[in-house]
This record gives C-alpha cells, structure tokens and sequence, in this order.
C-alpha cells in the first residue's frame, strides 16, 4: 500500500499565484458545518485571494452551532442565536453557497463534484467535512415513525413538535448527547425515560461515584433511568408510530418518541464512492490530506492516526492546519489533540479528562462530599497528573487540564493538589454558579477592568469560542491571568465551554508553529546567530516578526551567543530600551543599584545632589533595598545617568528582565542571631550577577539565620545562612502568587554559594521560556531536574557556572554610562519643529 | 498649510523603530507630538504619538511589519491608516510623509 506523504504534493505549478483572479483556484467545500467553515475562515485570514470557494451544505441553514442544539432543545437558545455564519458572510467573502444540495459524486479524473439535483461545480481543491450521523441500532422498530437522531435542526424539530403532541419520551444512550437530549425533552414537559447498557452514565467520561452523584441530581429534576437495559425492539403502535420500547428482559416501557444517542458513524459514504481510503474514518495524514493529493478532509468524517474525533476542540484544531496546507504555507502538522468533556446541563458541573478510571502503575487521589454534591478524583502516575474526573465543583479543572498536557511534575502539590489552584493562590475562584449568578457589571478582570457583561457581549456577538479569543477581543484575562479561571467559566456559561483547541505543544506565537522548546534547541544545534536567520531557518510567517516573539528571540539569542549576538534595541520593550520605568504619565522613574542594600554618606549626598538638581518629585526607598528617584523627564535620563555614573553608580537594572537585586539582612557583623556574613555575601552575589539579561525578572535575598529577615524563600535564588553553612533556595515569588521556594541542597562556603548560584541561574537562563518566571519554570521542569543539573552533575555545575561567567563579561557594561556618553542619544531627543 | 516640513534625516530614524517630533504646545496647552515611524523595509509613516486606546505613546511600542503595538495595553496600530487592528478598534491621526535623497519630510494639514 502506499504510503501517505507528509510534505504537502503540490501538483498546482500551472496556477501561479496572484495572476489575476481569472487565475485563481477552485476550492469545493463539501459539508456545510463546523469543521469545514471553520477551516475556510482560517483559510480567508490566511490567503484571502487563493481560492474561488464554493460550499456545498444538505442542510437548509448556513452553518451554525451544532453544540448549541442542545441549549435550543431546552428552550434556552432559539435556531437564529445559534448561527455562526449568516449568509451575508458567504456573500461578502465571494463564496457560492448551495444549501439544501448534498453531494453525491466526486469525479476525480475529470475534476468535479454533483450534488443530488444535478449541481456541479470544478474543483482544483475539494475539502471534505461531511461530519458524522447518528448510529441507529439495528432492532426491529428502528425505522418506524417518531424514531430519531439528534444531531441536527430538523432532528431539533421533531422533538419539540413530539413534545407538543405526545406524552413519553424514551432516549436510548446515556452518554453525553443522550443525557442533553433528555434534559431538553424534560424541559419541554415530557415524561423522559433514558435507557443505558452500562453499569453507569457517562462510563466514557465518569468513574461510577461520581456518575452516581450526576444521576441523584438528574432524578431530582425528574429524570427517570433504567441502567443495565438492552433494547430488543421497538413496538409499533397502531397509527404506525412507535408505542413502546421493549427490553431484552421482556420488561416494556411506554414510548410516543425515541431519541437514539448510542453513539455516531462518521459519514464517509461520498468518500468511499469516490475510492478514497476509508477506514473507521476519511483517512488523512498529519496535513489533513487524503490519499488523493488534491482532496482534503477535516471534522468528524476523518480518521487520523486511526482516531476520529467527536468534539469541537480537536476540530478546530484540524481545520488550522489544513487552512495552512490550503494556503500553501506548507509548515502546519496536526499531532492529534487530547480532549475533555464537559456536559451541557444547566445547574450541573463535570468535568473529566485523561485516564481517569486508573489501573495498574497509578495511585488515586480522592474527595467526596455526597452531601455536598461534590467528587473529584485525581489520577496519578509517578509524578505526574494523568488524569481527572470532577463533579460538582468543576472550576478548577481547566487548570488540571493544563496540568495534565505539560506533564507537570506534581510531587511538590501532591498534599494540595485536591484543592485545587484556588488553594495555592489568590485567583478569585469560585463554583460556576456564582459566575452564573453575578451581575453583567461584576468586575471579572481587575488587571484590565473588563466586566462580565461586556465578555458575555463580546462571546454572543463576535461568535467567540477560546479563551485566547475572549482575551483577544475584551483583554480579560490577557495580563496576570489570574481571572482566567473565571473567564473560562462566563464562556462556559454562555456558549457551553471553553473550545479551545488542546495541542500537545504551544507555538511561541502566531508568527510560528514552533515551540519555546523547539526555538531554543534550533539555535543552538543550527547556530543561529542573528533574528533573520531565525526567520529563514524556522520559516516564519511574519515579514519580522510580532512584540510577543522578536523580545523572546532577541533574549534567546543573546543567551545562546553572548559574545557574537548583537543586541537589538528595536525587539525590547521599551522599558528596556530606555533602560528606566516608564510610568503612567510617561515620565521615568530611576534606581541606581546599591550592592547588597549597602550605602554610604558619599554615595547618598550623591543620590541627594542628583534628585535635587533635576527636581525628582519623589524619592522611595524600594522594597529591594535602594533608592528610587520617580517622575523623571525622558530628556533627563542621560545626564542624570551621567552624573550617577560619574560618583560610581550603575543601572539597578529595576526596569529589565535582568537581575533585579540581592535583597540581605543584618547578619554575623552587626546582629546577634547572625551566623554568617550574610550582607558580605550578598554584595559578592550582586557582583557576580549584575548585569544580566533574564528569561524574566530575577530576585536574591542572602539571610543571616534561619529568622530569615531578607525573606529569602520567596526569591528566585535564596540563601539562609545556619552554623554549619548555607542553605540554597530556588523557584520562590513574592508577586500575586506567593510560592516558597523549593530546597536545592546545603553547602559549606561561600564559594560554593557562588558556583550554585551561577550554575542555577545559568541553567534558568539557558532552558526557561521567555518570560517563565522561576516559580513555574522549577514547576514546569520539575525540581528534580533541577537538582540533578546543579547538585548531582558536579562537572555539569562548573560548567553551567563557566557559561555564566563568560556571558557576564558581556553583559557587566553599565548600559547608563553607554548612553551618557551619547549612545542611542535618538531614543531621548525628540525632533524639534516649531509649527 | 500644505507645505512639507523637513525634520530628519531618515537613518536618524532607527530601522523598526521611531522619533518622535516634538511641535511645542498647541491652542489648548497640551503637546502636540508626533511619532515617525520607519519599517523594516525603510517605509516611514507619521501620526499622533498618541494610541486610540487610552493616549499611550505610540512612539515607544515595537514597530512589526506595517504596525505598531502600543507599549501600555498592546493595542495594533496599522502605521499607514491609524486604525486599530481589530479586534481592538479606534483611530490614530495620520500624517502624510515622503522620503526624497534621504531627507524626511512630513506633511500636518
Ligand atoms: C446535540 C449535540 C451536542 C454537542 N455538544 C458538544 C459539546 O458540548 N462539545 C463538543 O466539543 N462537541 C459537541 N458536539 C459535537 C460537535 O457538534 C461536532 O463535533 C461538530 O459539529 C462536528 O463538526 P463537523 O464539521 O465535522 O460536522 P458537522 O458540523 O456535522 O457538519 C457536517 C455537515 O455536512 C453536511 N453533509 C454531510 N454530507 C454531505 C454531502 N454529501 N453533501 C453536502 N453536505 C453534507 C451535514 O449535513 C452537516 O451539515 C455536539 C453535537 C451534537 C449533535
Ligand atoms: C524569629 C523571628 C525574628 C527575629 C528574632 C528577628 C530578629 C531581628 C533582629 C535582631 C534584627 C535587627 C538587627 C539589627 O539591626 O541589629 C532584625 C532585623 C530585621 N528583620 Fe528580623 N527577626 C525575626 C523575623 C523577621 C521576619 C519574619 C522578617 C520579615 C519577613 C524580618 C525582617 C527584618 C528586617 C527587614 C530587618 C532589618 C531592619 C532594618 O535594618 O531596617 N524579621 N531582625
Ligand atoms: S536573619 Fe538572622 S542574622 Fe539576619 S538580621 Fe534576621 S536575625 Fe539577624
Ligand atoms: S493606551 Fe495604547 S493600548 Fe492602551
């Protein structure tokens, strides 16, 4: 058998791009629904003039959201609050749409589909989203009147027409899609039965504990159900509509309406027609290519690696990708998707996600409350998170989904893991309800201000589906992402959940498909030694770049190459490139660093002098132990940098992702607990560390005795002297989550300290994300790794800490009296024209 | 009215970066300043260093291919238009500019 290829086969020379419009290619979409359109809007932002589309959908409606039938069921949404596309976008992106005509030949040879009323349209490209349909159980009965699916509007309609007309409703299934339907049924006044093989609801999503608490509060609302039940036949009443259901048990239940949700077949019957491999699924390769080059397929309808998906999140995720190959761009893979699930019942939370049933090789960490309603479940193996089943209070598993997919070591939150992220910090969770319940002026973001009417606007108007897409159009939760919790659960509120698309990796950004990881690693193993090259070697998608990767690749760059990068100004934030704060009315504010928090009278007349003679409207002492001159006029900054420099100061570096400051205490000189020279150490560290550019900002403290008043365990790197020695201390912060540090290991001397200290911060330099604090870089990475690098490996520490001295001798250049003495002097002087 | 200002020279404008011209105060006392950007293909645009959104200086965000982000809440602003990349919406004031044997010139009416 052939064997697909992943590169895409481009057959088109004989279409050259952008050759007028006559020129342009022919796309066929065939299969009006999510997948498919979603693929033809990444297609539009990304080549606009490719392509003449043309749209083929069964349905009679433009595409709207499949998901949402189940809120439309229930009475809580209506068919048009649903749409997603009116017909209006079809026309104003030139797209022929054929509703109501389903397709039912591919010519292949001669290039061109048929619909069934004898429509044709010329293809240079099809894409296949033909989805999937309900799996009706083959018992006598099944084709008689009142026996459906629920899968689309008109499936939507006969229900709610039954409910009108008739009493009993029987849903076989009792799955996700089962348990919506009855719950719509219900609130449509039926009398609503759901018929189940298992053992328990949701087996594919719920381990039976909690299944049983779902099913308490289903009864509650009236549900009725008969678990363990296999279906024989369905009786035939006598207008010819279905009457009842019959078990294998003999035992017989009443039935004017039968809802079947026992599972779906992907739709492959044009495919198959057509020759394509067909197999549990269209299938595809990573590219989202069938085994015929100029056919592509996305959605239900596909099978890739052998797994054909049956939720949004996945499908979005495929419709990126083939949109990259469809517009030639070439780069994209689609690696599959882990997913979870939520259910769509008002007034019930669960959620799951992984392997949450456990086995063999995994341990379980359990809370149940019956009478609270509340059970979660977690699935470990080894140290990391595996799976999770949650229900009741399911705000926090978005952030055991994470979890989850980083494969984040966990042994450090093992005691309070059960608790969720609200415990470790302040991030104003709370169960989904009370989100339900807020006012639309309740303030959801405090970093952004953005309240909840406004991203509930925003979702329902601009037809918002991820969390990335909330931010990017409220900016809530864009800045600390502390609200994000709450965020996910106003999107879960109103369109159902959060469809983010799950990938196994991150794209630094939208630039590029590559990882942090996978950009650091080619920069090092190609030696890339300038942005461009970055840019040709890793294909980026941008001419030069955007503001979230030219920060990143400047820093990896200069991290890589010390001596032979050359720093570019243009790619750092503008704190950076003017080395000082710029405050909220636009001045700058100025700190000199100070070794250790140490001064002297000299120095502070200097200091004094300076702010006096350049009228600095306040002077603070920081918390980091110096002082800062605020309300500096951005002319101002060279000269007072000069005088600065000329009585020895340099930059404190409080503006950077750099070493901030060494933060020490009394110590053995002057305090009587002091069992080391903890202010002496703290200068040598300040000394050897100064300077340096960071993944992020970078914070020291040096304690003198273990009372710990330079409150070392919440630093990036902190040193607790004891009588014996020091203690090392990494991966603390003190900002809006506090997080203590971790232990590394205890040593005998100061030199010893020095070594730790450079070859910790080295590798932090070397192997964090641009902008990965150390706290959740040690968490990401896990501690051991950490210990393994820098305790362990001693020829590996020396030479962590000989990079480190060798990248410092380029970075120690006090950038203030650079520019004092004219460098860059066009950052600070504006053009003066008199108008 | 319509006359061109010269105001530098344009390798005193950093590649994908800015200055900013400084037109002392205007009627109502604030300070006229506009920002002059040039690309990374030596384009050069002008408009008020002053972002739709809420006044951030514009002059001070990272210049990617025609945009600019402002460096306060990271609205885009297309250099040519002034608008805000959507989803973000608003409006920076442009300037009309040209580049003759090196000079700069720019254009307030
Ligand atoms: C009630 C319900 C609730 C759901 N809830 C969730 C949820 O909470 N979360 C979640 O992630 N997913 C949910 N899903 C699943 C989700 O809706 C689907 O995964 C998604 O819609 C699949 O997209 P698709 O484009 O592959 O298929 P579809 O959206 O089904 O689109 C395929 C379209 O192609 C048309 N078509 C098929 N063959 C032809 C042909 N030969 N010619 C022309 N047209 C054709 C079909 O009529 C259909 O309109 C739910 C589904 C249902 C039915
Ligand atoms: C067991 C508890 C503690 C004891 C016995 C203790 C003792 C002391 C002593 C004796 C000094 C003064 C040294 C001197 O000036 O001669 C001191 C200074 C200091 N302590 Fe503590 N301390 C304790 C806990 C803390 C804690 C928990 C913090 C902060 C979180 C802290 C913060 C400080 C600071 C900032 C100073 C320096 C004050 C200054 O010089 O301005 N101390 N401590
Ligand atoms: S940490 Fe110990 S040595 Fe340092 S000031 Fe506090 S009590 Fe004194
Ligand atoms: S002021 Fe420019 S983005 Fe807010």
């Amino acid at each position: 058998m052939a064997t697909l290829n992943n590169s895409l086969v481009s057959p088109f020379s004989e279409h050259p791009q952008g050759a007028g419009r006559s020129a342009r290619m022919k796309l066929v979409l065939v299969g009006n629904g999510m997948a498919g359109i979603r693929t033809l809007e990444e297609l539009l932002k990304a080549a606009p003039e490719l392509y003449d589309i043309t749209v083929f959908g069964d349905e009679p409606h433009p595409n709207y959201n499949r998901i949402m039938l189940s809120p439309v069921l229930a009475g809580e949404q209506t068919v048009e609050q649903i749409v997603l596309n009116d017909r209006d976008w079809y026309a104003r992106h030139g797209i022929t749409l054929h509703t109501g005509k389903r397709v039912v030949k591919i010519d292949r040879r001669k290039r061109f589909v048929e619909a069934d009323d004898g429509t044709r349209a010329d293809y240079d490209r099809v894409l296949l989203a033909t989805g999937s349909r309900p799996f009706i159980l083959p018992v006598p009965g099944a084709d008689l009147e009142g026996v459906i699916g629920f899968r689309d509007v008109a499936d939507v309609d006969k229900m709610i027409d039954a409910s009108k007309r008739y009493q009993h409703a029987v849903v076989i299934g009792g799955g996700l899609l089962g348990l919506e339907a009855a719950n719509g049924l219900k609130a449509r006044g039926m009398d609503v039965s759901v018929v189940h093989i298992g053992d328990w609801l949701l087996e594919r999503q719920l381990d039976e504990p909690a299944a049983r608490l779902l099913q308490q509060s289903l009864e509650a609302k009236g549900l009725n159900f008969l678990l363990k039940k296999q279906t024989a036949e369905l009786v035939r009443g006598e207008s010819g509509r279905v009457r009842a259901v019959r078990f294998k048990d003999g035992e017989e239940i009443p039935a004017d309406l039968v809802v079947m949700a026992v599972g779906i077949r992907p739709n492959t019957d044009l495919a198959e027609s057509a020759g394509l491999h067909c197999h549990r699924g269209l299938v595809v390769n990573d590219t989202m290519q069938t085994y015929d080059p100029r056919i592509y397929a996305v959605g239900e309808c596909v099978s890739h690696r052998g797994i054909a998906y049956g939720l949004v999140a996945p499908l979005f995720e495929q419709a990126k990708v083939c949109a990259n190959h469809l517009a030639e761009h070439g780069v994209a893979r689609y690696q599959g998707s882990m997913t979870s699930t939520k259910l769509k019942v008002t007034g019930i939370d669960l959620f799951s996600a992984g392997d949450f049933m456990g086995g063999a090789g995994t341990e379980s960490l359990v809370y149940s409350d019956a009478a609270a309603g509340t059970y979660k479940k977690l699935v470990l193996k080894g140290n990391k998170l595996v799976g999770a089943c949650i229900y009741g209070d399911t705000l926090d598993g978005a952030w055991y989904f994470d979890l989850l997919r980083e494969g984040t070591d966990i042994s450090q939150q093992r005691k309070t893991i059960l608790f969720g992220q609200s415990h470790i910090g302040d991030s104003g969770h709370g169960p989904a309800e009370r989100v339900a319940a807020l006012p639309d002026s309740a303030e959801i973001c405090g970093c952004n201000g953005v309240c909840k009417g406004t991203i509930v606007a925003a979702i329902r108007d601009l037809k918002l589906f991820t969390l990335d897409e909330v931010r990017a159009h409220t900016k809530a939760s864009a800045s600390c992402g502390s609200c994000t919790g709450l965020v996910e659960a106003v999107l879960a509120h109103t369109v159902g959940g959060n469809y983010s698309a799950a990938p196994s990796k991150k794209p630094l950004c939208k630039c590029t498909d590559h990882s942090h990881d996978e950009i650091i690693a080619t920069i090092r193993d190609q030696k890339l030694k300038s942005m461009r090259a970055v840019f040709d070697f890793m294909e980026w998608k941008t001419p030069d770049g955007c503001p979230t990767c030219r920060p990143a690749l400047n820093y990896y760059l200069l991290a890589r190459w010390p001596a032979e990068y050359q720093d570019d100004a243009q790619s750092r934030y503008i704190n950076e490139r003017a080395h000082g704060n710029i405050q909220k009315d636009g001045s700058f504010s100025v700190v000199p660093r100070m070794w250790g928090g140490l001064t002297n009278p000299r120095e502070l007349r200097a200091i004094a002098d300076v702010a006096d003679k350049y009228q600095v409207p306040e002077v603070k002492v920081t918390g980091g132990q110096r002082i800062d001159l605020f309300g500096v006029k951005k002319t101002d900054l060279p000269a007072m940098w000069k005088d600065l420099s000329d009585a020895g100061f340099v930059s404190g570096h409080a503006y950077g992702k750099a070493l901030r400051t060494v933060k020490t205490c009394v110590g053995s000189q002057w305090c009587r607990f002091g069992t080391q020279d903890s202010t002496g150490l703290g200068v040598k560290l300040e000394q050897m560390t100064w300077g340096s550019w960071m993944p992020h900002k970078f914070k020291l403290a040096v304690s003198g005795c273990p009372r710990n008043c330079a409150e070392a365990t919440i630093k990036d790197f902190g040193v607790v002297c004891v009588d014996s020695g020091y203690e090392l201390h990494v991966g603390g912060n003190g900002g809006i989550k506090v997080r203590v540090t971790d232990l590394l290991c205890r040593v005998e001397t100061e030199a010893q300290v020095m070594e730790y200290c450079g070859a910790f911060t080295q590798l932090y330099r070397e192997e964090a994300h641009y902008l990965e604090r150390t706290a959740p870089w040690v968490e990401r990475v896990g501690l051991a790794h950490i210990k393994a690098r820098v305790v362990d490996d001693a020829a590996g520490r020396a030479e962590l800490h000989e990079r480190f001295k060798f990248s410092q001798q380029f970075a120690q250049i006090d950038p203030w009296k650079e520019r004092a003495e004219g460098a860059a002097a066009h950052e600070f002087n504006p053009i003066r024209v008199s108008a | 009215m319509n006359d061109w200002i010269e105001i530098a020279k344009i390798d005193d404008i950093p590649r994908q970066g800015s200055r900013v011209v400084d037109l002392g105060k205007a009627d109502g006392g604030e300070v006229n300043r506009i920002a002059v950007f040039r690309t990374v293909n030596d384009e050069v645009f002008a408009m008020k260093d002053k972002c739709p959104h809420r006044g951030g200086p514009l002059s001070e965000g990272i210049v990617h291919g025609g945009l600019v982000t402002c460096p306060l809440h990271g609205f885009k602003i297309d250099l040519a238009t002034g608008e805000a990349v959507l989803p973000d919406k608003g409006c920076a004031r442009t300037y009309a500019t040209k580049v003759e044997g090196g000079q700069v010139f720019l254009r307030l009416a």
